[in-house]
């Protein structure tokens, strides 16, 4: 009762948000923040692949780009036939834009997963590095195949996507990411999730089902990396393949290593600060980007194990700071 | 049958640049276990410093086949020194550190190697200099080589023979195997790890900015952001050969660039960066350790 309670304040509040915060806030700050929301998502669905499972996967944009493409499809092929027959039997056309929208985002997650279970395959035979070049060449293999797609644009960029997203879904989006990422990974199955990344050998003769396991990462982050990717097309009107290259990828890995392999507080943080930093560094013009790269460069010199390493960072780190002085590890996960 | 010779011919020459870049990478990774994405940008820098150097050199009259091999060692140099600082500037503080933080900061120096170039060399294409007068072979009936494709097969096999010398029968190559083999035994048995790990990133540094001058020599057109796809291929290219390995990483860039001037030649040109993945693909599905790459047995 007090969860719902607090599910629907929340929800409120987001809405309430989506209501002020574009009349408050300049344009500008406000798509650095929407932008700042769909890396959100991508950055904590990839950790549940990166961080919690190990397994190296550097094709997050391949996946984005399936969500974004099929999302936006829908809303642009069939959304208009869906809102005629909806007005015909007497509902408002833009309840039902709305609520299409988030079909059609669900389904491009959907498409996103079964390609997330074809990647997930080869995670049976091969591993580290070989599995990591074969994620980030599915990924680039995605991104021609939809460059040859007509019906999407192909080298034109696919124009004229309605835009549906606002501030309201996707906040309600990361947090749903964060919310299934962290109760599955605090969970059996999540125990065995981490067993894998620990030492997959000794897993498996536990009788746990590595493969299983696997393949159920990749599904899942593929997934929310396939809603980020229609709320993306959704936010801009306007896909280009050019926006799903390995660099994208390289990106959210940078995020997730970046904030701490394992820490879902830390690919936060670590997607807010690289989303806003090359922002941030507007002024500086030409160098912006060389910046960029030593700040990144010294940020892993001096923390090789990421921001927050495998902590989280809770209202309990802070309420019990005082305490842990000299103690080391998970420590205030168990406080609770 | 002409047509498919004279791909075959265009593919082999692209294929050994490929292989070039290749070895780089896989002696970094057979040494480090670090996948250096940097080194893309190292054959990026390459290519600009021989249009430097030869524009330099041909302001005094046309460029005579030594000046030629002049361009080319500075070039190398270059780029071997370049490949020292960045080894010793940004991995060797992490070389304890957890592998993807080390792979992070590769990605870190690529980025910033991209970014500096187009301070320093303008984002604007430049045109790469006739260093090498062009002239056509008939080699058989209706099949052409272009003397670039010649100088760039014989560089390129000369190169590699220099490397397999180096690596199999010279002290230093000894210790390179070794470290390679196991970095703390062969630590234990008193070979300066370090300096071997340097040399190693000279040595491929060197064969990038090889890379980088011959990609000069036929494709006139380099820029700053050069470097993003072809390093990308060429570490396919070593995957595919397994990585480690360096007859593996020949092998593979050649299979790589003879697959894509054939795809370009014979399917359409769309498809030229899906097919190097999509080879990779089925190639380490059947085997999942590269083609010549060896297994390494789990430990319990």
């Amino acid at each position: 009762m007090k969860n719902l309670l607090l599910v629907v304040t929340a929800i409120v509040v987001l809405l309430l948000l989506n209501f002020l915060l574009p009349s408050l806030i300049n344009p500008y700050f406000f798509q650095v923040l929407i932008l700042c929301g769909i890396n959100i998502i991508l950055a904590v669905s990839l950790n549940l692949v990166n961080g919690f499972t190990g397994q190296f996967s550097i094709g997050h944009a391949g996946f984005m780009a399936i969500g974004g493409y099929t999302c936006a499809a829908l809303t642009y092929y069939l959304g208009p036939h869906v809102a005629d027959k909806a007005v015909s039997i007497g509902l408002s056309r833009s309840v039902v834009g709305v609520s299409f929208f988030v079909v059609s985002l669900i389904v491009g997650g959907l498409a996103s997963a079964a390609a997330g279970f074809l990647v997930g395959l080869p995670s049976l035979r091969l591993r580290g590095d070989y599995l990591a070049i074969v994620t980030l060449g599915f990924g680039e293999i995605i991104r021609v195949m939809i460059l040859n797609v007509d019906a999407v644009g192909g080298a034109r960029g696919f124009t004229d996507i309605p835009r549906f997203t606002n501030f309201f879904w996707v906040s309600f989006f990361a947090f749903l990411t964060i919310l299934v990422v962290r109760n599955l990974v605090t969970s059996t199955h999540g125990r065995a999730f981490l067993s894998v990344r620990e030492d997959e050998i000794a897993a498996e003769a536990l009788g746990i089902n590595t493969t299983n396991y696997k393949v159920l990462a990749f599904v899942i982050g593929a997934f929310f990396a396939g809603v980020a990717g229609g709320l993306f097309a959704h936010y801009l009107m306007y896909l280009h393949t050019n926006s799903f290259t390995f660099m994208k990828s390289f990106e959210v890995v940078i995020m997730v290593v970046l904030g701490g392999m394992g820490s879902i507080t830390g690919s936060v943080i670590a997607a807010g600060f690289l989303t806003i930093l090359p922002e941030a560094l507007r002024p500086v013009k030409e160098f912006r980007m060389v910046i960029y790269a030593s700040l990144l460069i010294f940020l892993m010199i001096a923390r090789p194990q990421g921001l927050l390493g495998m902590r989280e960072l809770s209202l309990h780190t802070f309420r019990s700071l005082p305490f842990r002085m000299g103690k080391k590890g998970r420590q205030p996960q168990k406080q609770s | 049958m002409q047509e498919f010779l004279q791909q075959l011919v265009n593919g082999i020459t692209w294929g050994s640049i490929y292989a070039l870049i290749a070895l780089g990478y896989t002696m970094v990774y057979g040494i480090l276990r670090l996948i250096n994405f940097a080194h893309g940008d190292v054959y990026m820098v390459g290519a600009f410093t021989a249009y430097f150097a030869a524009r330099l050199i041909s302001a005094h009259g046309s460029v005579s086949p030594l000046g030629a091999l002049l361009v080319l060692l500075i070039a190398m140099g270059t780029c071997a020194l370049l490949g020292v600082t960045i080894e010793r500037g940004a991995y060797k503080p992490l070389r304890k550190s957890p592998r993807l933080t080390a792979l992070i900061t590769a990605i870190g120096v690529s980025l910033l190697l991209e970014n500096l170039g187009i301070i320093v060399f303008g984002p604007d294409p430049k045109f790469f200099p006739q260093i090498i007068t062009p002239r056509r072979i008939e080699i058989t009936r209706g099949v052409l080589v272009g003397s670039h494709q010649i100088v760039i097969l014989a560089v390129s096999i000369v190169l590699m023979l220099l490397l397999q010398l180096i690596v199999l029968k010279t002290k230093i190559g000894k210790a390179m195997r070794a470290v390679s083999f196991n970095r703390q035994a062969a630590s234990l048995m008193g070979i300066s790890t370090d300096n071997v790990i340097t040399f190693t990133f000279a040595v491929g540094s060197a064969l990038a900015a090889a890379a980088g001058v011959l990609v000069g020599l036929s494709n006139p057109k380099i820029d700053p952001l050069m470097g993003i796809m072809p390093g990308i291929k060429a570490f396919v290219a070593a995957v595919l050969g397994g990585i480690g390995n360096i007859p593996g990483a020949m092998l593979g860039g050649l299979i790589m660039g003879i697959a894509e001037v054939m795809v370009v030649g014979y399917v359409s040109s769309t498809f030229r960066d899906a097919i190097a993945f999509a080879l990779l693909i089925v190639i380490l599905l059947v085997k999942p350790t590269g083609l010549l790459g060896t297994g390494v047995a789990e430990k319990v």
